[in-house]
C-alpha cells in the first residue's frame, strides 16, 4: 500500500492535497468539513490588516463555462479576501489547529506593501501556531487596484522585497502564492526565491471576462449592469498551470524550490501530473466548489491505487519525474515518426476524425471504402498530429503508432532513420550546426 | 358506474372515467427544456451522420441538435421544416428505433441512441406553439396544382407547391383533412388535437385549398383535375383492407382495424366506445398494435394479437411489440386464423391454424387453437382501391397494386404525379410518404417552370 503522507517545507499532512485559499477556507466551519471529509491540509482563505474589513458585491461573485452536459469546465470570481475580522479568523485557526494537529494549516496573508504591515501581521498569525504563511500576490480583481495581490506579484521587486520582510519577522515558512498575469512566470519564483521564500505556489487566476450577457451586454457576473473582470480558475486553466510548474522547475535559477502546485486540479490524476512536473503538493479548489469537499477520498484512493500498480511507494518517488522530460522544441526528434491507427472494432463511426482531418488537417482519414461508411488512416497524407486522437469521443479508439526505425514513411517515402536529430541540425534550419544540440542536463 | 371488464360482450365505459384520460395521453411525453438540453449535449454532431441518412426526409439531425443545445430551438425548428413540413407529425409516430435513432452511433457506443424523435419533438413544438412560420410564398406562378389527399404527402407536397409559388387545390375524401395523422394512427401518438393543428400550420403559408368530402371517382375524375389545373398530384393512400380469407368474417363484430382506429380518433368520448371483452387482433403490423394496444386502454380484459409469422418478420417494430407487450397484448406467433366462430350471430372465438415454414413457405400445420373472442379486427393490411383512378381514355399504370410512379414521381399519364402509400416504392411510412410529397413537388415545379 503506497504511503501518501506528504511532508512540503517540513509541514506535515496526511495526504497531499489541500484547498487552496478561497472561499471553502474561509472560516472553521469549512473548514472543520474539509477535514473531517479527509484533506490533508487548508491554506486558510487571504487575511487582511487589522481594522474593518474588506467588503464583498452583493450581487453575483461568480460565472462560468460548461462543457457537455453543463459540467463546468471555468469558473471566474470577483471576491475579494476575507471580509470577516481578522481577530475572528486568527481565533478560529488556532481553535482548528488545536483540535486537528495532524493536518496542515496555512494563513494567506495580504497586507499593504508597507514594511509595517507584514511587522504587524506576521506575530498575530504566528500565535495561531499555524503551520506556515502563503502570500497572496496574485488575487488579480478588486485587491489589485489598492496595490495588492498581482499588482504586487507582477512586479518582482516587490515579491522579493516582501518575502524578505516575512523570512525577517517570522520563523514560519514562507510561501509566495504567483500570479499567472505576467508574461514570464520564470522571473516572480526567482524573484521570490531571492528574497528567501521557502517555496512558490502557482497559479492563482488568471484575469477574464467569462461571458457577456447579450440581453444587458454587459460582461458576467454583472452587477446592475457593469461587470469587472475577475479570477479565472477550474479544470479550464489546468494546461496553463501545468506549463507554468514546469517552467519553474526547471529554470536554472529556481531548480529544487519546493512548489504547491494549483489551477484545475480535480481528479488524483491532475494531482499526479502537476507533482511529477515537480510539484511538491496540490491545491484544490474549484473541484470542491462544484461537487463538495467529499471529492477527496476519490483522491486519496485514485493516487494511491495508481501508485501502488506503478510500484511508487512514496510521493517523493515520482515528485519530478516528469521535469527533465519538459524541453525546448528544438530539440525534439525530428526522427521520431507517429501515424495514427484506428481501431475498427471500436470506432462507432462518427466520422470526426475524418471531417476535422479533412477540412482543417492533412486531408488523411477515408470516409468510405468500397461505398461502405468506413474510417481508416491514409498513411501517404498523415503526419501523425494526433488531431483526431483529440476529437474522437472513444478513449483508445485512435492510437499514434511509432514507425520504427528502418520503416518507410509513406509520406515523406523516406526510411525512418534510428538517429536522433533535431532541429539544430536540420538543413532548413539557416543556424544549423553538423553536431546536434543534446538536450541541456535533466534537472534534478 | 363503470362497466368494468368482465362484462362479456361488445360494450361501453368498460372504465371509469379518469382512466380513459390517463390510458390515451401522450405515449412520449415532451421534453421539458433542462431535458432537451441535456439530450441534445450527447449528439456528437457526426459527419455524414448515419441518423441523417437513416432519416427518408433526410432532416440535417446533428445541425438540429446543436441549434437545440446553443438555445436556438427555432433554427433547429426551420433545419428540421426544411426538409419536413411534418416533423411535428413525424417526431411523434415515426418508428426512430428503426431509422434515425438505430443509425446513430451512440447506439452503436452504448446501446442508447440519442433520443432524436423527442429533440425534433421539442423544437417542433416550440416552432407551432410560437405560431412561426418560416418560409414565404414566392411570386405568384400562375399555375395551379390539384392534389388528391390532405395526408402527408398531399400535404407536404401542398406546402412545397404553394412556397415556390403555385395555387394548390387539395381534395379529400374525409370530413377533415391530415389522412393517416387524423383517422390512422393511435390516439396516444398524437392527443390533443396535433394532425389538425399540424394541418392549420402547414396551410398558414397561404396558397392552399382544401375541399373535404371530395372523393375521386365520385365527386371528380384525373381528367377533370387536369382540364382545370396544370398538374395533378395523386396521394390518396389505401382504401381498401385485405380480407381474412377465413370462414365467418362477415359476422359483424369483425371489424376493420383501420375503422376502429378512424372511430376511436374521432370521438369526443372515449367512454362511449364500445369494446368487446376478448379481442382477437389478426395482423402484425403497426396497424395491428394501435388496435391492440387502444382495445386495451380501452378496458378490454384480453387482447390478443394473432401474426402468422414470427416475431422478426413483424412490420411492428420491436419498440411496438414491446408496448403493446407493456400494455397487456398477448402476441401469439406462427398462428393464422382458419374460422371466426360465431352463435346466433356473434363471435364467440377465433380457430387459428398453426403455421411453418416448409420448403420455403408458408403453410399451415393443420393443428388448431381455439381463442375465445367477442371482437375481432383485420389488420393485415391495406390494398390501394384503383378503380376510381381510370375513367375512360388515358390510363394511370398500376404495379403491384400501386400506383407506377419513376423517381421524381411521375406517372405514366403527362402532368399526374403520385406518392405516399398509394405508390409502389418507399416504406409505409408517415415520413416516405412527406418525402414523396415534397419529391414530386419540385418535379411538378421543375415541370411547370422549366
Amino acid at each position: 500500500m503506497a504511503d501518501i503522507r506528504s511532508d512540503f517545507l517540513g509541514i506535515k499532512s496526511p495526504n497531499p492535497f489541500w484547498l487552496a485559499s478561497a472561499p471553502p477556507t474561509d472560516k472553521a466551519y469549512n473548514v472543520v468539513r474539509a477535514f473531517q471529509a479527509g484533506w490533508g491540509g487548508v491554506v486558510w482563505k487571504t487575511l487582511g490588516e487589522e481594522g474593518p474589513p474588506v467588503v464583498n458585491v452583493n450581487g453575483p461573485r461568480y460565472g462560468a463555462i460548461w462543457g457537455a452536459d453543463r459540467r463546468l469546465l471555468g469558473l471566474n470570481n470577483i471576491e475579494l479576501i476575507t471580509d470577516r475580522q481578522l481577530q475572528v479568523n486568527l481565533q478560529e485557526m488556532k481553535q482548528v489547529k488545536r483540535d486537528w494537529p495532524d493536518r496542515a494549516i496555512i494563513a494567506s496573508i495580504m497586507v499593504p506593501c508597507e514594511e509595517h504591515a507584514w511587522k504587524a501581521i506576521l506575530p498575530l498569525v504566528e500565535e495561531t501556531e499555524v503551520d506556515g504563511i502563503e502570500l497572496n500576490f496574485g488575487c488579480p480583481h478588486g485587491m489589485s487596484e489598492r496595490g495588492m495581490g498581482s499588482a504586487v506579484g507582477q512586479v518582482p521587486e516587490y515579491i522579493e522585497m516582501v518575502a524578505r520582510w516575512c523570512k525577517q519577522y517570522t520563523r514560519m515558512p514562507v510561501i509566495v502564492k504567483l500570479t499567472p498575469n505576467i508574461t514570464d512566470i520564470r522571473y516572480p519564483a526567482r524573484a521570490a526565491k531571492r528574497g528567501g521564500a521557502d517555496a512558490v505556489s502557482l497559479i492563482n487566476t488568471i484575469s477574464s471576462i467569462v461571458s457577456v450577457d447579450l440581453d444587458d451586454f454587459a460582461p458576467q457576473p454583472t452587477i446592475d449592469g457593469k461587470g469587472s473582470h475577475g479570477g479565472y480558475c477550474g479544470p479550464a486553466v489546468k494546461p496553463i498551470a501545468l506549463n507554468m510548474v514546469a517552467e519553474i522547475a526547471r529554470d536554472p535559477e529556481t531548480r529544487g524550490l519546493p512548489i504547491s502546485g494549483i489551477g484545475g486540479v480535480t481528479t488524483w490524476r491532475d494531482a499526479a501530473e502537476f507533482m511529477a512536473l515537480g510539484a511538491g503538493n496540490v491545491q484544490v479548489c474549484t473541484a470542491a466548489m462544484t461537487y463538495g469537499f467529499k471529492i477527496v477520498q476519490e483522491m486519496i484512493t485514485g493516487l494511491s491505487n495508481w501508485m501502488d500498480s506503478k510500484g511508487h511507494q512514496r510521493l517523493e518517488d515520482f515528485i519530478g519525474r516528469a521535469t527533465p522530460n519538459v524541453t525546448d522544441w528544438q530539440y525534439l526528434n525530428l526522427n521520431y515518426v507517429t501515424k495514427a491507427h484506428i481501431d475498427q472494432d471500436l470506432c462507432i463511426k462518427c466520422g470526426r476524425c475524418h471531417i476535422a482531418c479533412e477540412d482543417t488537417s492533412h486531408q488523411a482519414i477515408t470516409n468510405m471504402l468500397d461505398g461502405v461508411r468506413h474510417f481508416e488512416v491514409i498513411e501517404e497524407e498523415c503526419v501523425g498530429c494526433n488531431l483526431c486522437v483529440n476529437v474522437c469521443p472513444v478513449q483508445d479508439c485512435i492510437t499514434m503508432e511509432r514507425l520504427a526505425p528502418g520503416d518507410l514513411d509513406r509520406r515523406t517515402g523516406k526510411v525512418v532513420e534510428p538517429t536522433y536529430a533535431n532541429w539544430t541540425t536540420h538543413p532548413n534550419n539557416p543556424m544549423h550546426r553538423e553536431a546536434p544540440v543534446q538536450v541541456p542536463e535533466p534537472a534534478e | 358506474m363503470a362497466q368494468g371488464q368482465f362484462t362479456d360482450g361488445i360494450v361501453a365505459g368498460r372504465l371509469a372515467p379518469p382512466d380513459y384520460s390517463a390510458n390515451f395521453s401522450d405515449l412520449h411525453p415532451p421534453l421539458d427544456q433542462h431535458e432537451a438540453l441535456v439530450e441534445s449535449d450527447r449528439c456528437y454532431f457526426c459527419y455524414d451522420a448515419p441518423c441523417m441518412q437513416a432519416c427518408p426526409t433526410s432532416i440535417d439531425i446533428p445541425l438540429f441538435i446543436r441549434e437545440i443545445s446553443t438555445g436556438n430551438p427555432l433554427g433547429a425548428a426551420k433545419t428540421i421544416f426544411d426538409q419536413n413540413i411534418l416533423g411535428g407529425m413525424c417526431a411523434r409516430v415515426c418508428p426512430t428505433e428503426t431509422l434515425c435513432e438505430e443509425a446513430c452511433v451512440r447506439e452503436t457506443a452504448e446501446g442508447k441512441p440519442v433520443q432524436i424523435g423527442r429533440l425534433q419533438r421539442f423544437a417542433t413544438d416550440v416552432a407551432m406553439g410560437a405560431g412561426r412560420q418560416f418560409y414565404q410564398r414566392a411570386a405568384d406562378t400562375g399555375k395551379s396544382v390539384a392534389i388528391v389527399g390532405a395526408g402527408p404527402a398531399g400535404l407536404a407536397c401542398a406546402h412545397r407547391l404553394s412556397m415556390l409559388g403555385h395555387a394548390v387545390t387539395v381534395l379529400d375524401a374525409r370530413p377533415k383533412p391530415g389522412g393517416l395523422n387524423e383517422y390512422g394512427i393511435a390516439a396516444y401518438k398524437t392527443p390533443n388535437g396535433f394532425a389538425q393543428a399540424e394541418v392549420d400550420y402547414i396551410t398558414g403559408i397561404g396558397g392552399i385549398t382544401i375541399e373535404n368530402d371530395k372523393a375521386l371517382g365520385r365527386d371528380f375524375s384525373v381528367s377533370g383535375l387536369l382540364e382545370e389545373h396544370d398538374a395533378v398530384f395523386l396521394g390518396m393512400g389505401l382504401a381498401g383492407v385485405n380480407a381474412l380469407r377465413a370462414e365467418g368474417e362477415e359476422a359483424h363484430n369483425v371489424e376493420n382495424a383501420v375503422d376502429f382506429i378512424a372511430t376511436l380518433r374521432q370521438a369526443s368520448d372515449l367512454s362511449g366506445i364500445r369494446i368487446g371483452r376478448r379481442v382477437v387482433v389478426v395482423g402484425g403490423g403497426m396497424t395491428a398494435v394501435d388496435a391492440a394496444v387502444q382495445a386495451r386502454l380501452l378496458g378490454a380484459e384480453e387482447v390478443t394479437i394473432a401474426y402468422r409469422r414470427g416475431r422478426e418478420s413483424m412490420n411492428a417494430s420491436a419498440f411496438e411489440q414491446d408496448l403493446a407487450a407493456s400494455k397487456g397484448v398477448k402476441i401469439r406467433h406462427w398462428v393464422q386464423p382458419r374460422r371466426v366462430l360465431t352463435e346466433g350471430g356473434e363471435v364467440t372465438g377465433v380457430e387459428l391454424e398453426y403455421t411453418s415454414f416448409e420448403d420455403g413457405r408458408l403453410s399451415g400445420t393443420g393443428q388448431t387453437l381455439v381463442i375465445e373472442a367477442d371482437q375481432v379486427f383485420k389488420a393485415i393490411g391495406q390494398n390501394f382501391v384503383a378503380a376510381p383512378l381510370n375513367g375512360s381514355g388515358e390510363k394511370i399504370a398500376v404495379e403491384g397494386g400501386r400506383i407506377a410512379v419513376d423517381g421524381e414521381g411521375r406517372t405514366t399519364m403527362p402532368r399526374v404525379w403520385a406518392g405516399g402509400d398509394c405508390v409502389g416504392v418507399g416504406e409505409d411510412l408517415t415520413v416516405s410518404a412527406v418525402a414523396q410529397g415534397r419529391d414530386a413537388a419540385m418535379s411538378i415545379h421543375k415541370a411547370l417552370i422549366g
